[in-house]
C-alpha cells in the first residue's frame, strides 16, 4: 500500500491544527506546552514527507529534510526543558499553573 | 666659574650656611680675580661666560638675541670681591647682633639673596640680566628694610624705600626700551643685543642716531639710566628712602650703605662710562647731581641725633662724590671711592650696630662716655671715622682727594663748573670731618647720659662682632694703598687694572700733570678735615654751648636741617596727597560710578531672568508636557491591548496569520 504526499500533509495539518487549537484553549501551562509540541511535530513531519516525495533527478533522496527534522526534535526537546523550568518557577511563586493568572506583565 | 658665582645656595636654618656660602663666593671671586691677573696682556682680561639663550627675537630686517651670560674683568672682579668680601664680614657679624630673632632663618635668606642679586647685577653681561640684579636688589632692600614688618612704621620705610626706587627703576627701564628701539632701527639687519661688548660696538649707530627733540639719542639714554642711579643710590632728588632705610636690622644697613645697592648706580655708570663718554651733558648733569647731594646731605648729617641717620646722610654725602667722579670721566677714583667707602662705611655701621647692640636705642644724646665700655668699638670705630674725615694717608683721604683732584681738573662743558664743584667738594669734606667728630665725641667721650640702669649693662660686643669690625678697620686704614697719589711716584694700583674697562680718563693725565699744584689741593684738602675736626671738637667738647646757640640764632635753618629741607613734606604735598586723593576719587568713583553700573548690570539681567523664566514655564515647558501628555494618552489607549494573557496575543497571531493568508489568496 502506497500513500500519496497528500495524505502526509493532511495528517500534519490536522495535528497543527489540534496543536493550535490546544494551545489556544487550554488554561493548563502543561497543556499548552503539550500543544506546542504538537504543532512542532506537525512541522517536522511535514519535512519529512517533502524529503521522501520531492527526490532529486539522479533518484538520490533528499536528505535534508530528515535532518531538519532532527533539529526540530532537538529543539523541541531544549524548548521542552526550558518552559518546563520556567513554568516550574512560576508555579514555585504563584502556586498555579493557569495562564490565565500570569498576567503580572500586563500594561 | 661666574656661573658658581651666580648659584650660591640661599640661606638655611642655620647662620652657618648663610656665612659659609658667601665665604665661598668670596674665595671663588678670590679665584676669578687672580686668574685675571694671570692673563699677562691686561687688554685680554675679560671672562665671558654665557649659560645659554634667554631670548632670541626674529624680525624680518634682523635679529635680537639675548643671552644669559656673566662677565669677569677687572671692573667687575673688583666690584665682586668688595660686595663678597664686605658683605661676608657683615654676614659673619650678622650672626652676633641677630642671635636670639626668631626669624634668622629669613634674614640670612634674605641676606643671602640680596648678595646674590648683587653679584648678578655686577656680573651681568648685559643690561638686562643687570636690570634683573637690579631690581632684585631693591626687592631684597625692601625686605630687609621692613624686616620687622610687625613695627607699622619699619614696614612703611620699607614700603618707601621700594617705591622711591621703582622710580628710578622706571626711569631705568626706559632708558633700557629706548636704547634697545634705537639699535634695533639703526641696526641695519644685524643681529644686535643689549650686551656690554655689542653696545660699545653700538655706539656710533647710537650717536649718529635721529635725535629726539633735539637732544641726542645718547643723552636721553644716559640721563634715564641715570634716573634709575639716583634711585637706586640715592641722589637729588630720589635719596629720601635712605635715611629712612635705617629701620632696617642694622648689619643691614652696613650692607645696604657699604657693599651692594646703592653702589650699584656708581657700578652702573662705570660700566657704561662709553655711553656716558659720548654723552657729555649728562655727564654734567651727573657731576652737577652728585655735587650738590653730598654738599647737601652733609648739612643734614649735621643736626641729625640718631646715630644711624648721621651715618645714612653720610653715605649719600658719600655717594654724592662718586656721582661727581665719574661726573667728570674719572671712572677709576670713582671706584676706588666706592671700595675704600664700603670698607670705613661698613666699619662705621657695623660700630654703630655694636653700640646699639649695647645701649639699646638709636639716639646720640642719650650716649656716651662708652669709650670705656666698648674698647674694641670705640678703637675700630676710630679708624673708620678717621678714614671718613679724609686724615691722611688713611684710605678715605687717598680716594677722596683723588676726586677732589679729578674734579679740580675736569673739563666740564660749562666753564668753571669744575672749580665750583671742587669748592663744594672740599666744604663737604670739611662738614664731613665735623659731623664725624660730632657723632664720635657724643657716642664716646665724656660720660654716659643715659639712665644709671642702663649704664649697668653696657658691654663690649662678643668677638663674633667685634672680629669683622678689626677686620675693616684694618682694611679702612691701609685700603688707600691700592691708589697712591701721583705725586708719590709709585703705581696706582687700582686705576691701571681697571684701564682695561674704564679707559684712560679723568685727571691723572701725566702730561698736564702738576705735581705741585696736587700736592696743594692735597694739603688743602687735609687742612679742610682738620678744620672740620678741630671745628666739632670745639664745639662739642670746649664750648658745648655753642650748638645751642647757633641753633638759636639761625633757627630758620636748623628748622629746616631737622626737616630735612622739608623734602619728604614737598613729597608728600606734591605727590604723596594728590595720589592720595586720585586713590580717593577712583574709590569713590568705584563705588558709585562701577558699582552703580555693576548693579545696573544686575537688576538687568535679573528682569531678563524673570522674563526668560516666565516663558520657559508657559512655552517651553508647554510644548514639552504636551507632547508627554499626547505620548500618555496614545499609551493609555494602547495598554488596553496588553492583557498579559499569553491567549489573547496568540490569538491575534494566528488572526494575523490567517488575515495574510487571506490577503495572499485575494491577490
Amino acid at each position: 500500500m502506497t500513500y500519496s504526499l497528500s495524505s502526509f500533509l493532511m495528517v500534519s495539518s490536522l495535528l497543527f491544527c489540534l496543536g493550535l487549537f490546544t494551545v489556544l484553549t487550554r488554561r493548563n501551562a502543561i497543556r499548552v506546552l503539550m500543544g506546542i509540541e504538537l504543532v512542532l511535530n506537525a512541522g517536522a513531519l511535514n519535512f519529512v514527507a517533502f524529503s521522501r516525495f520531492l527526490e532529486a533527478p539522479e533518484g538520490a533522496p533528499l536528505i535534508s529534510g530528515q535532518v531538519f527534522a532532527l533539529f526540530v526534535i532537538a529543539i523541541a526537546a531544549a524548548e521542552a526543558a526550558a518552559v518546563i523550568a520556567i513554568v516550574l518557577s512560576l508555579y514555585s511563586m504563584l502556586k498555579t499553573v493557569d495562564i490565565e493568572q500570569y498576567q503580572q506583565l500586563h500594561g | 666659574m661666574n656661573g658658581l658665582l651666580g648659584k650660591k645656595l640661599p640661606g638655611r636654618a642655620v647662620p652657618m650656611i648663610g656665612c659659609v656660602s658667601v665665604f665661598l663666593s668670596f674665595w671663588i671671586a678670590v679665584a676669578g680675580f687672580f686668574t685675571l691677573l694671570g692673563i699677562e696682556e691686561p687688554k685680554e682680561r675679560l671672562v665671558i661666560q654665557s649659560l645659554y639663550q634667554w631670548l632670541l627675537i626674529s624680525w624680518d630686517q634682523g635679529r635680537f638675541s639675548l643671552e644669559l651670560a656673566f662677565r669677569m674683568d677687572p671692573l667687575s672682579a673688583v666690584m665682586c670681591l668688595v660686595v663678597s668680601g664686605v658683605g661676608f664680614l657683615i654676614h659673619l657679624y650678622s650672626v652676633g647682633y641677630m642671635a636670639g630673632d626668631d626669624s634668622q632663618p629669613r634674614y640670612f635668606a634674605y641676606l643671602n639673596l640680596f648678595t646674590f642679586s648683587m653679584l648678578l647685577l655686577v656680573l651681568a653681561d648685559n643690561l638686562l640680566v643687570m636690570f634683573v640684579g637690579w631690581e632684585g636688589v631693591g626687592l631684597c632692600s625692601y625686605l630687609l628694610i621692613g624686616f620687622w614688618f610687625t613695627d607699622l612704621d619699619k614696614a612703611r620705610a620699607g614700603m618707601k624705600a621700594f617705591i622711591v626706587n621703582r622710580v628710578g627703576d622706571f626711569g631705568f627701564f626706559v632708558g633700557l626700551m629706548l636704547l634697545f628701539w634705537t639699535l634695533f632701527e639703526t641696526s641695519g639687519g644685524a643681529v644686535t643685543g643689549l650686551s656690554f661688548g655689542q653696545l660699545q660696538e653700538a655706539m656710533p649707530r647710537l650717536i649718529t642716531a635721529r635725535p629726539i627733540w633735539n637732544i641726542e639719542v645718547a643723552t636721553w639714554v644716559a640721563l634715564l639710566l641715570f634716573v634709575g642711579a639716583t634711585g637706586k643710590s640715592a641722589q637729588i632728588p630720589l635719596y629720601v628712602w635712605l635715611p629712612d632705610a635705617m629701620a632696617g636690622p642694622t648689619p643691614v644697613s652696613a650692607f645696604i650703605h657699604a657693599a651692594t645697592m646703592v653702589t650699584a648706580g656708581v657700578y652702573m655708570i662705570a660700566r657704561l662710562n662709553f655711553l656716558f663718554l659720548s654723552a657729555p651733558a649728562a655727564l654734567a648733569v651727573v657731576a652737577i647731581v652728585g655735587g650738590v647731594t653730598a654738599f647737601g646731605a652733609a648739612t643734614l648729617a649735621v643736626v641729625q641725633n640718631d646715630i644711624k641717620r648721621v651715618l645714612a646722610y653720610s653715605t649719600i654725602s658719600q655717594l654724592g662724590f662718586m656721582f661727581m667722579a665719574v661726573g667728570v670721566a674719572a671712572f677709576s677714583a670713582g671706584i676706588f671711592h666706592l671700595v675704600t667707602h664700603s670698607f670705613f662705611k661698613a666699619l662705621l655701621f657695623l660700630g654703630a650696630g655694636s653700640v646699639i647692640h649695647a645701649v639699646h636705642h638709636n639716639d646720640l644724646r642719650h650716649m656716651g662716655g662708652l669709650r670705656r665700655y666698648m674698647p674694641w668699638t670705640f678703637l675700630t670705630f676710630m679708624a673708620g671715622y678717621l678714614a671718613i674725615s679724609g686724615v691722611p694717608p688713611l684710605s678715605g683721604f687717598m680716594s677722596k682727594d683723588e676726586i677732589l683732584w679729578a674734579v679740580f681738573t675736569s673739563h666740564l662743558p660749562v666753564p668753571g663748573l669744575g672749580k665750583a664743584l671742587w669748592a663744594l667738594g672740599l666744604i663737604t669734606a670739611s662738614l664731613t670731618a665735623f659731623y664725624m667728630t660730632r657723632l664720635v665725641i657724643l657716642a664716646f667721650a665724656g660720660t654716659y647720659r643715659g639712665t644709671p640702669e642702663e649704664a649697668h649693662h653696657l658691654h663690649e660686643s662678643p668677638p663674633v662682632m667685634t672680629g669683622p669690625l678689626m677686620a675693616l678697620a684694618v682694611l679702612a686704614v691701609i685700603g688707600g694703598a691700592m691708589g697712591l697719589p701721583a705725586p708719590t711716584h709709585l703705581p696706582h694700583a687700582l686705576e691701571s687694572f681697571l684701564k682695561p674697562v674704564l679707559g684712560d680718563h679723568g685727571g691723572s693725565d701725566p702730561v698736564v700733570h702738576a705735581y705741585g699744584m696736587e700736592v696743594l689741593l692735597m694739603g688743602l684738602s687735609s687742612a679742610v678735615a682738620v678744620a672740620g675736626i678741630c671745628g666739632g671738637w670745639l664745639c662739642y667738647v670746649k664750648h658745648t654751648e655753642i650748638p645751642a646757640r647757633a641753633a638759636s640764632r639761625f633757627a630758620g635753618i636748623y628748622r629746616m636741617l631737622s626737616r630735612l629741607f622739608f623734602v619728604d613734606e614737598l613729597y608728600q604735598f606734591l605727590f604723596i596727597s594728590p595720589l592720595v586723593k586720585l586713590a580717593k576719587i577712583a574709590g569713590h568713583f568705584d563705588l558709585n560710578g562701577i558699582d552703580a553700573g555693576v548693579n545696573l548690570t544686575s537688576w538687568l539681567t535679573t528682569k531678563l531672568a524673570v522674563l526668560v523664566g516666565w516663558e520657559d514655564l508657559q512655552v517651553v515647558d508647554g510644548v514639552v508636557n504636551g507632547l508627554a501628555g499626547v505620548v500618555q494618552k496614545c499609551g493609555d489607549q494602547l495598554r488596553r491591548l496588553h492583557t498579559g494573557k499569553i491567549q489573547h496575543y496568540l490569538y491575534s497571531v494566528a488572526f494575523g496569520l490567517f488575515g495574510l493568508y487571506i490577503i495572499l489568496l485575494l491577490l
